[in-house]
């Protein structure tokens, strides 16, 4: 019946198959807008006070757009979907205690029964577009009563918003990037086809067709439980105790990833809060380099989440590059674990040495590329300083530093705030400091020795 | 006499100074000056600019033309109409949408750009008094946690939360009749014989039953129970457990344990083709290895082991189909799986036993 109806409005109604395949492209385009859009929050601090409430959100519209995106993609009833199903059924049935019976109640008795698309239907269209609507309305009022954040700069501070005003520079602006993103979709619809259900056929149970996919954002919990291995050897990861079933070969990848990475993303404004003992109001960005730890956490999650995501196409990629399907999985497999503290370390160092070359500049001017020769046969290259606004921007931001555990009113350092400290170390030990107008000074005025720290401050960094 | 800004970094890898706080910052230089665009200068560059903006409405309305006329003029109700005619209109309404769309969008963005005022204001932020909200509110809590006397009375305390724990139970219960209940309808297929009549396997899709002198050395069947077809209710719900891979190899390389060596014939093996990960169809059979591999998750099993997991998540072996022939040379099941299908689920255990008792 639903795939039918989908067939009939692809090819027997006109411009059906025009709009499904707009539908489809926008429904993918909207949960990657909302995780770039989340990237940008995370990477620029934009979630500290005031604006923690609005993060969490923000979490939760990128879960309800999965829930959108998901219960969307099965409507159709098509092999491809189906087989989503079928992989939904498998990990409820491996909760506990409760498994069988929620699936039994999600699909009103064995899988697959005949009532999932009719109950899919009424979340997709009902439901969850409500619960969006709810939570992007929350959401902008937050962003009027907060007003928006700005990025770091000359003239803006933490007590002013500087930018155009809403009419007509900045209405007109956004009003036209909509259009251009319609434009896009449109010629995306036109030219690449989407998911063409008439080439899966009807759902069945029997067959399945080679390197079949989820939805892109789905794809990081497909790669989990890809990853996981059901064996070691002759040992099951499945057990039985006590006469019944656990499922950890199921369970772990489904529920741990997603749930680490929600859980610490839902936490992390208040996490970062309580390290730096920061309770100001943030409404100044941080450029990502100047948050270094901040940054090579965000790093380090994001490259956890592509490595599960990658791993959702192992089988697309060992068959597009020739190598072996175990091969690719076994990698992927090292990659869970070392890939985000490769990428911690490496974002890391990056940024400082991104912040050492900010100072650089700021203190030495811009590389000019004019080599001159000194009378002495020497040769240098001239370096041109920076306008004031311009050296504004690489020297005026905060650089918070190690704060060491502090006794409360009772004088008790506490266990908790040792490990507070821990922590703040962890975050602040390596930082660099902004720039000071002394440090210019002595740039210009004596030769590099000046410009050196003082051998004590050195000494404390390491 | 060093060239002291040759950027090698060591020369700017300063660290902080302790209470760098104290230390003098740049002072802000407020909002750089406001540049004015040629627009702003050149009426000719204005009217330019404004030429373009129309240019690019101009555009998007010839893109609305097209999409009308592939839409009105591509006839998909006619005979001749195939998938390339679908196609093409589809790409035609694209292009059309498209042109209309980033026609409106690039002359608006373009018009904003270059001829609307470009001066960034600066506003003041109210502060957005947090605090003393909070701490307001904190304190009317705090008056009425006072004024119950919950903290003075654990009695009280202790027996609400008692009562307000177990209250759900009811709820839980109805609720758990409200739904189909899963009994044991988990542990059985339509492969358990019928008034005494061993079933037939079938060929997927057709359900024409398979003679074992059909199967050569080498070939796999997917095979359904004979008589699915025929079902008018509940066909699919019975075809995702009772569907079954069916291969002959040889015997020789079939390694059968105690209490199955019966299970085969001629080295004839029916499994589940149910993935015990997850429930995807094991769809693909790599002759030359013997193996089984699960397109979804690529689990793999080794048919020559009785189908034990060699690689990937899953982590039972594919359940057996005992099958032998009949007195006209058609496979049959000799009777149901000896163990429930698909994917492990909570009572599957209890299932395996009371199958097996």
């Amino acid at each position: 019946m639903a795939y039918n109806s989908s067939l009939d409005i692809s090819f027997d109604v006109r411009g059906g198959l025009f709009m499904r395949q707009v539908h489809h492209w926008a429904a993918l385009l909207f949960v990657a807008s909302i995780a770039v859009h989340m990237l940008r929050v995370f990477f620029t601090g934009a979630f500290r006070r005031p604006r923690e409430m609005n993060w969490v959100v923000g979490g939760v519209l990128l879960i309800l757009a999965m829930a959108a995106g998901f219960t969307g993609y099965s409507l159709p009833d098509d092999l491809l979907s189906g087989n989503g199903l079928r992989i939904i059924d498998g990990v409820i049935k491996s909760i506990p205690v409760i498994g069988t019976y929620i699936s039994f109640f999600l699909f009103g008795g064995e899988f697959p029964g005949t009532a999932i698309i009719g109950r899919l239907y009424m979340l997709h269209i009902l439901l969850v577009p409500a619960l969006i609507l709810l939570m992007i309305v929350l959401h902008l009022f937050m962003v009027v009563v907060h007003k928006h954040t700005q990025y770091p700069g000359p003239g803006r501070n933490d007590n002013n918003v500087v930018g155009y005003p809403l009419g007509p520079v900045y209405a007109a602006k956004a009003g036209g990037f909509f259009f251009i993103v319609f434009g896009v979709l449109a010629l995306m619809a036109g030219f690449f086809t989407i998911n063409p259900i008439w080439n899966y056929g009807p759902y069945d149970p029997s067959p399945v067709s080679a390197g079949t996919q989820p939805d892109w954002y789905i794809g990081f919990v497909d790669g989990a439980l890809r990853l996981m291995p059901g064996t070691f050897g002759d040992w099951q990861v499945e057990q039985n105790w006590f006469g019944f079933v656990f499922t950890f070969n199921v369970l772990l990848p489904a529920l741990v990833p997603a749930g680490i990475l929600f859980t610490v993303m839902f936490m992390y404004p208040w996490i970062e809060r309580w390290v730096t003992k920061d309770d100001r109001e943030h409404h100044v960005l941080d450029r990502p380099r100047n948050a270094p730890t901040r940054t090579a956490i965000g790093m380090a999650g994001f490259v956890w989440y592509c490595v599960m995501w990658a791993a959702a196409g192992s089988d697309l990629i060992a068959t597009h590059f020739g190598v072996s399907l175990n091969d690719v999985t076994y990698w992927l497999r090292a990659l869970f674990f070392i890939g985000p503290i490769i990428a911690f370390i490496v974002t890391k160092r990056v940024a400082l040495a991104l912040q050492r070359k900010d100072r650089e500049i700021a203190l030495h001017g811009r590389e000019t590329g004019r080599i001159v020769r000194l009378p002495h046969g020497e040769f240098i290259e001239v370096h041109a300083p920076l306008d004031e606004y311009k050296r504004y921007k690489l020297v005026g931001f905060e650089s918070p530093e190690v704060i060491p555990a502090i006794p409360n009113e009772h004088g008790v350092v506490t266990r908790k705030e040792k490990r507070r400290a821990l922590l703040s170390k962890w975050f602040f030990e390596d930082r660099v400091a902004p720039a000071t107008p002394a440090e210019l000074e002595a740039a210009h005025g004596h030769g590099h020795a000046a410009v050196e720290a003082p051998e004590e401050a050195k000494s404390l960094s390491h | 006499m060093g060239n002291h800004s040759d950027g090698s970094p060591n020369h700017s890898g300063t660290v902080a100074t302790a209470g760098q706080n104290e230390v003098e910052k740049f002072q802000d230089p407020g909002i750089p000056p406001h540049r004015l665009r040629l627009a702003d200068t050149d009426p000719k560059a204005a009217k330019r600019a404004e030429r373009q903006v129309a240019l690019l409405f101009g555009i998007s309305v010839v893109g609305t033309l097209i999409f009308l006329v592939a839409y009105f003029a591509i006839d998909l109700g006619g005979d001749e109409s195939t998938i390339g005619t679908i196609r093409l209109q589809n790409m035609l309404l694209g292009l059309g949408t498209a042109f209309a769309m980033l026609g409106i969008g690039t002359g608006i963005v373009h018009w904003a750009k270059a001829l609307m005022p470009d001066h960034e204001v600066s506003e003041e932020r109210h502060a957005i008094r947090y605090e003393e909200d909070r701490k307001a509110a904190v304190r009317i809590v705090d008056d009425i946690v006072e004024e119950t006397g919950i903290k003075r009375r654990p009695l009280i305390r202790n027996t609400l939360l008692g009562a307000v724990a177990l209250a759900p139970l009811p709820a839980v219960a109805i609720f758990g009749d409200l739904g189909p209940r899963p009994d044991n309808k988990l542990a059985h297929t339509m492969w358990a014989p019928q008034d005494g009549k061993l079933k037939r396997l079938a060929r997927d899709p057709d359900g024409t039953p398979i003679k074992a002198a059909d199967v050569t050395i080498g070939s796999a069947f997917h095979v359904i129970p004979e008589g699915l077809n025929e079902l008018h209710e509940g066909k699919l719900n019975e075809k995702a457990k009772a569907v079954v891979l069916l291969m002959r190899l040889d015997p020789a390389s079939l390694n059968p344990s105690e209490g199955r060596e019966d299970w085969g014939y001629n080295g004839i093996v029916a499994y589940s083709k149910i993935c015990t990960h997850v429930g995807c169809p094991v769809a693909l059979y790599e002759q030359q290895t013997h193996h089984l591999l699960c397109p979804c998750h690529q689990s793999t099993f080794d048919l020559t082991q009785e189908c034990k997991v060699i690689f990937g998540p899953a982590s039972r072996p594919l359940p057996q189909l005992p099958i032998a022939v009949d007195d006209e040379g058609y496979l049959v099941a000799t009777s149901d799986f000896k163990e429930p299908v698909g994917p492990s689920y909570w009572e599957r255990d209890m299932h395996e036993r009371s199958i097996n008792s």
